[in-house]
């Protein structure tokens, strides 16, 4: 904008900020409203006119993480006051908490699947981008013959629709055992995010000058040694911001692990939809389990903020 | 295939001729990924394409009969597929459409000296991290028609929109406008800030009318980039799954990847599903073909 603004241009620009204030508060209010339905108590969930103020409670996360089973009858002073102060809420909610015979709380499937998610997303992120490095420095630094083909093919995998790509996968993994397991879906998460990686990385890589390796060469360092003594340092920023992008990936993924995997490696986004099911789903629980799944993503969103750019862009544009 | 090139090796290579020569280097670098790809990307499509020709049930013991061209002639001369990519396309042009609609007009009114400016990004920028199975979810709950809060907020009383065959698809493109109309902010508020300003203060000496500039001078120098989030979208939403599968299961939003799968995976019809995988296969690649021009485009500029 000019220095000097006339009083129209100033008008406009407080329309404009209130506009994109509004617009911000519209596009926020979805994962606000998911967010607080995770700290209501059941009986206020589902109500109309919605509830937006209430005091907030844990009980949802409680319901979560345990296998529970209707109360019947109202539990005794003396049990109430024995309970620990969790299971208390779900005693308030005519429920009781499943135990087994040595009175161990049973856990629900969320804990079990959540675990899924993380191993198989982490493991998939350190091969990813591990391989993505070595490759986008092969392609950086070295004369590759039909290097635009090679660098298409690499990143036409990433666009396969995933089912096209599931159905002979699950025939394979059928033959060879790998269905619902980990590895079957850290493979294809792998692959999959492999082209995303040599891209982002040979972008960030680029960048780094080549005299600081061809210094190091003639001091007598081999291309190993210069590849990780300056290179991999020069790049830890980029290859940062590869690796949270592809966990995001990963962990988001739902028609794969939908296909691949039924209960042993089962991940979180097949199973928490899968809670809903039919009659009346408590929807407290359900938004309890999706906040958990999203706040990691929320926290890395705000991490990446200023690769976001250059990672939705396969590197493309650059800041 | 790349084992088999051949390098002008850089000057200096000599001096690291006490390691690995740079041949070796290179090839160790790019030949396992490259196989690594061909082993989980390339051979299952190879496989499928077997399959493609033939009658195979995954779910019966039965042998896989040859059956030629048969699947691909059949499911061509299948109006109930011709269906399927026609949701698909008007789901594509609904929600791309909405996208740049949204997307674009908030990259311009956000291209200006704004406080907070990079947080009101970052947070318009959430939506699209998210998992598309979890947001399909729980907006499941914000349709919901007798306590969903868009039809409060609305004041639509108890209108349906998931489970009314017209709205349905319309319902699925709205969350995923939700979801992606920042990607194009992104994309459209870095072209926008790659505008030169001496053509504005130009213009503006010009007494050039805000159109005239608009057209002129914006649309145009954005556009390259812009394209490249259009060409992006219009791939993501042809291949959509999650969204739709879990928001409704109407016969009215079944689009194409629901399609297959429910062939694949419920019907275990699964050298028809290969044959159609196959048929949509094409279609993408050349999505992705026009894709990469633009994005090398954008990359020399």
């Amino acid at each position: 904008m000019a220095a000097v603004q006339t009083r129209s241009e100033r008008a406009l620009n407080r329309v404009a900020i209130a506009a994109v204030l509004v617009i911000t508060l519209i596009f926020l209010a979805p994962i606000y409203w998911i967010t607080s339905t995770a700290f209501k108590p059941r009986n206020l969930a589902t109500t109309i006119p919605p509830t937006v103020l209430f005091q907030p409670e844990l009980s949802p996360f409680v319901k979560l993480f345990t296998k529970r089973s209707q109360l019947r009858g109202v539990p005794t002073p003396e049990e109430y006051a024995a309970a620990p102060w969790w299971e208390r809420m779900v005693f308030d909610g005519g429920e009781k908490i499943v135990r087994s015979g040595r009175g161990e709380v049973q856990p629900s499937g969320y804990p079990n699947r959540f675990m899924n998610s993380l191993i198989v997303a982490i493991t998939s992120t350190v091969l990813a981008v591990g391989m993505g490095t070595f490759t986008a420095y092969g392609f950086s630094r070295f004369k590759v013959k039909g290097e635009a083909d090679l660098l298409f093919f690499i990143l036409s995998t990433r666009m396969l629709p995933p089912v096209v790509v599931a159905i002979p996968m699950f025939l394979m993994y059928r033959v060879v055992g790998l269905n619902d397991t980990h590895w079957g879906l850290i493979i294809l998460y792998t692959a999959f995010n492999l082209s995303f990686s040599v891209w982002l990385m040979k972008g960030f890589i680029d960048e780094i000058p080549k005299e600081y390796e061809e210094a190091a060469l003639v001091d007598g360092y081999t291309r190993m040694e210069a590849f990780f003594k300056i290179v991999i340092p020069e790049a830890a920023t980029g290859i940062a911001a590869t690796a949270v992008f592809c966990f995001i990936t990963a962990w988001n993924e739902y028609a794969f692990a939908l296909i691949m995997t039924n209960r042993r490696a089962q991940t979180a986004p097949p199973f928490i939809p899968s809670q809903v099911g039919s009659g009346l789903p408590d929807w407290t629980v359900i938004a309890a389990g999706t906040f958990l799944f999203l706040l990691p993503v929320a926290i890395f969103t705000f991490l990446l903020r200023n690769h976001l750019l250059r990672g939705m862009s396969f590197g493309a544009i650059r800041k | 295939m790349a084992t088999a090139v051949m390098t002008s090796l850089d000057t200096k290579s000599r001096a690291a001729s006490h390691g690995m020569s740079d041949i070796r280097i290179r090839n160790l670098f790019i030949v396992p990924t490259i196989l690594f790809l061909i082993v989980f990307n390339i051979f299952p499509l190879i496989y499928s394409l077997g399959y493609s020709f033939t009658d195979f049930r995954a779910s019966s013991n039965a042998p896989a009969n040859f059956v030629g061209l048969q699947n691909y002639r059949e499911l061509l001369n299948d109006p109930f597929i011709w269906s399927n990519f026609a949701i698909t396309a008007k789901y594509v042009i609904v929600s791309v459409s909405g996208q740049v609609i949204v997307g674009f007009g908030t990259a311009m009114l956000l291209n200006r000296d704004i406080p907070l400016k990079g947080l009101l990004t970052t947070l318009l920028l959430l939506p699209m991290m998210l998992s598309m199975a979890v947001v399909g979810l729980f907006w499941k709950l914000l349709y919901d028609p007798s306590f969903g809060i868009i039809n409060y907020t609305l004041g639509l009383g108890s209108f349906e929109w998931l489970s009314n065959p017209d709205m349905a698809l319309y319902a699925v493109a709205i969350t995923d406008i939700w979801m992606w109309s920042p990607f194009v902010m992104l994309l459209s508020l870095a072209g926008l800030s790659a505008v030169p300003k001496h053509l504005y203060e130009a213009a503006a000496i010009d007494r050039a009318g805000p159109f005239y500039t608009f057209f002129r001078i914006t649309l145009p120098l954005v556009a390259p980039i812009l394209m490249i989030a259009i060409i992006f979208r219009t791939m993501e939403a042809f291949k959509t799954f999650d969204l739709a599968y879990i928001l409704t299961s109407q016969p009215t939003t079944e689009v194409i990847s629901i399609r297959l799968y429910k062939m694949a995976f419920q019907e275990w019809q699964t050298g028809r599903s290969c044959a159609l995988a196959y048929i949509v296969l094409i279609m993408v690649l050349a999505i992705t073909n026009i894709y990469v021009k633009y994005l090398n485009k954008v990359k020399e500029r």
